[in-house]
């Protein structure tokens, strides 16, 4: 298992990414903050408020980002290797976007057909398979999906038109 | 001797044959959980929990925390035929497995690194059985001032004997506490952080956290590696078998520092990772033959393998007597306790003796079916590997779904499972640890009542953290969990000639084959 970084360009430094990933949670903190002062960070009557715990964890947020980001920018060790190069990135965005796809498309046709449909498209696209192959593994799958969760477990999976065709 | 005869009762839950099945299930589908890469012992529990939901209670735990063990047995498949670490806890594994797998000592390799697993959870196991009940015994005293200093020191502990920068796991761990803010107050029934999104309402269940963190997360840096696997092939024979058990008693010292290591770092949530690389340090200074370790020593397996295996195994003893899992996998099961109604902590040894002694004798009987199952299926496993990971992936992946829908019923975690996918491949890139975020999305709502129950106790006054010794030292002990690697930094400064070589060796060599 040998990363392939000769062979592509770095995009962005490490670093960078830390900043940005360190900025994007500070302000997850102040959101907690915020909403927390909302609810009543202090003392009711009866005990301590909503807001109470959450407000600290917002502050502790926010203050470790702030660490984070100032070793980043002033540490000795600065890391300036590249986060991704284009190759991973490359491999990356062809498993996350039709993962995405294949998400979107379960409200559609129900899990069976979408993870069929997802199967047989990224062995074809990522390994070149041949179609019978395909064909196999991308209705075997989902098969055995079916036997396990309806009949074996009776836990229902959320199911489409062709489902429906079929009277399930 | 009250635990052997609770013990011997346990055994007796384990009479009911169907127990024994599910057994051999969860081993089995561990082992493959193991092996497989994006599938671990974590999120194979998280993807299997909901299907447990109609069993009892007992039949579940036995099954999910055989497949605990397989995950533990299975991680070392990969890591010495293939060098690809299949569990992070079977990365030391690498260091002496693949050089002995490149030398066609796979089975050697493979038998050792399977009976010190076995070892190592054996003596955890026989720990566990009898330090669980002084535990609990002693945790029945505990009030919410206690419990929360408790819960305190797990966190700080992250910090302090974490590998990662102490920063981000503050920040990780805060994360998760906030996420498990997020939805409806507990105590108050008011919303929070929902910003007006109904879907929020439920809040984020460390489910689809889990399988979305270490599922997902996993693919897509296994996919960024692009990685072929060209592994050895694994030839295991009774004979290897019966020449490499002659050859263990001569790591008797090694196995046993591995397992207390182990034991230690399991049961303090440091976890089975950290006790691994910890356990292999301390062999190759202290063996004989410390020289050859890196090149094919048996000891090197040995070592990292108990002390994983111990740990793994001890992390239930938190998890069972105090509701602190000392692992992501215990986080888990400790959540199905949860949602099958059963309340982890010291009163469930008293209300539930049947569940708790079932489970700790399936510990010793499922260790005993692990060990039988992976050294007859090896090549079968080894089989599977084989197949090219285009395959595998959008496989895994579609498992991963069906796991988050099923959680609850709901279309909308699916897509949280994919986001909390690409967080897990960013923490994981920044070097953020992942594991306090699950533990204190599993913990946050009883670690956040417990310090408000506290605090209604003493009118707002933090001073009742240190209102009597016992809270006063576990927060004394937290304090400077946290502030441990601020102490040691300024002791580097004060010392730097101070050796530290050892330690950043091995860090390295983790994170270039880290799965």
């Amino acid at each position: 298992m040998q990363h392939e970084g000769e062979s592509g360009g770095g995009l962005v430094s490490i670093r960078t990414i830390d900043i940005v990933v360190a900025l994007i949670m500070a302000g997850i903190g102040v959101l907690v903050v915020i909403d927390s002062l909302r609810l009543g960070a202090g003392w009711a009557g009866d005990g301590p408020q909503s807001g109470y715990f959450p407000f600290y964890i917002g502050l502790f947020i926010i203050a470790a980002s702030l660490g984070t980001i100032a070793i980043a920018l002033f540490g000795r060790k600065q890391n300036r290797d590249a986060f991704v190069n284009s190759v991973q990135l490359r491999h990356v965005v062809r498993v996350l976007v039709p993962t995405a796809m294949f998400i979107a498309l379960v409200g559609f046709t129900g899990i069976y057909v979408a993870s069929a449909l997802f199967i047989g498209a990224s062995m074809r696209w990522l390994g070149r398979f041949r179609w019978p192959l395909i064909v196999l593994v991308s209705v075997a799958v989902p098969f055995t999906l079916f036997l396990l969760f309806e009949i074996w477990f009776l836990v229902p999976l959320p199911k489409g038109p062709l489902e429906d065709l079929l009277g399930y | 001797m009250e635990a052997l005869s609770s013990l011997i009762d346990g055994f007796g839950v384990l009479g009911d044959p169907m127990n024994i099945m599910y057994m051999f299930i969860g081993i089995t589908l561990g082992v493959l959980i193991g092996v497989l890469p994006g599938l671990g012992g974590a999120n194979g529990v998280a993807i299997l929990l909901p299907l447990t939901f109609s069993m009892s209670p007992t039949s579940a735990i036995i099954m999910l925390s055989c497949i605990y063990w397989g995950a533990l047995f299975g991680g070392a498949i990969t890591s010495v035929l293939f060098n690809i670490p299949g569990e992070p806890w079977s990365v030391a594994t690498t260091f002496d497995g693949y050089p002995m797998a490149q030398q066609g000592r796979a089975g050697e390799a493979l038998t050792g690194a399977f009976t010190s697993s076995f070892i190592g959870a054996l003596i955890a196991v026989v720990i566990l059985t009898f330090l669980a009940p002084l535990v609990a015994d002693f945790a029945l005293e505990f009030g919410p001032a206690e419990l929360f200093a408790v819960q305190l020191l797990t966190f700080c502990s992250f910090v302090g004997m974490g590998k990662e920068p102490p920063f981000k796991t503050i920040a990780a761990m805060m994360f998760g506490f906030a996420l498990a803010a997020v939805g409806q107050d507990p105590t108050t029934g008011q919303l929070r952080m929902t910003f007006g999104w109904y879907e929020l309402l439920r809040g984020f269940d460390f489910l689809i956290a889990v399988i979305g963190l270490f599922g997902i997360g996993e693919i897509l840096l296994t996919m960024e590696e692009g990685l072929a696997f060209r592994g050895k092939s694994a030839k295991i024979n009774p004979r290897i078998v019966l020449q490499t058990w002659a050859q263990m008693p001569k790591y008797w010292i090694t196995a046993i520092r591995g397992a207390i290591v182990g034991c230690w770092m399991g049961i303090t949530p440091g976890g089975a990772t950290p006790a691994s690389f910890m356990s292999y340090g301390l062999a190759k200074r202290m063996s004989k033959r410390g020289g050859n370790f890196g090149k094919g020593e048996l000891e090197g397996v040995v070592a990292p393998e108990t002390a994983a295996h111990a740990a793994g195994t001890s992390a239930l003893l938190p998890m069972l007597t105090l509701g602190i899992p000392g692992s992501p996998t215990a986080a888990v099961l400790l959540g199905g306790l949860l949602i099958w109604g059963l309340q982890p902590g010291p009163l469930l040894f008293i209300e539930q003796p049947e569940f708790v002694w079932g489970l700790i004798a399936s510990m010793y009987l499922g260790n005993i079916a692990g060990l039988i199952v992976v050294l007859t299926t090896v090549p079968l496993f080894a089989a599977i590997l084989r197949i090219p990971f285009s395959i595998i992936a959008p496989v895994i992946i579609a498992i991963c779904a069906v796991g988050a829908y099923t959680v609850n019923n709901a279309l909308l975690d699916m897509s949280f499972m994919l986001i909390f996918g690409v967080i897990g491949y960013v923490f994981k890139k920044l070097s953020y640890p992942l594991a306090p975020v699950v533990l204190a999305l599993v913990l946050g709502d009883m670690a956040e009542s417990n310090f408000r129950n506290a605090m209604v106790l003493s009118d707002g006054s933090l001073s009742i953290f240190w209102s009597n010794g016992l809270v006063g030292s576990i927060c004394g002990l937290a304090v400077f969990m946290l502030l441990w690697p601020a102490i040691s930094y300024a002791l580097r400064r004060l010392r730097p000639t101070a050796s530290r070589s050892q330690g950043e060796h091995v860090a390295g060599k983790e994170r270039s084959t880290a799965p």
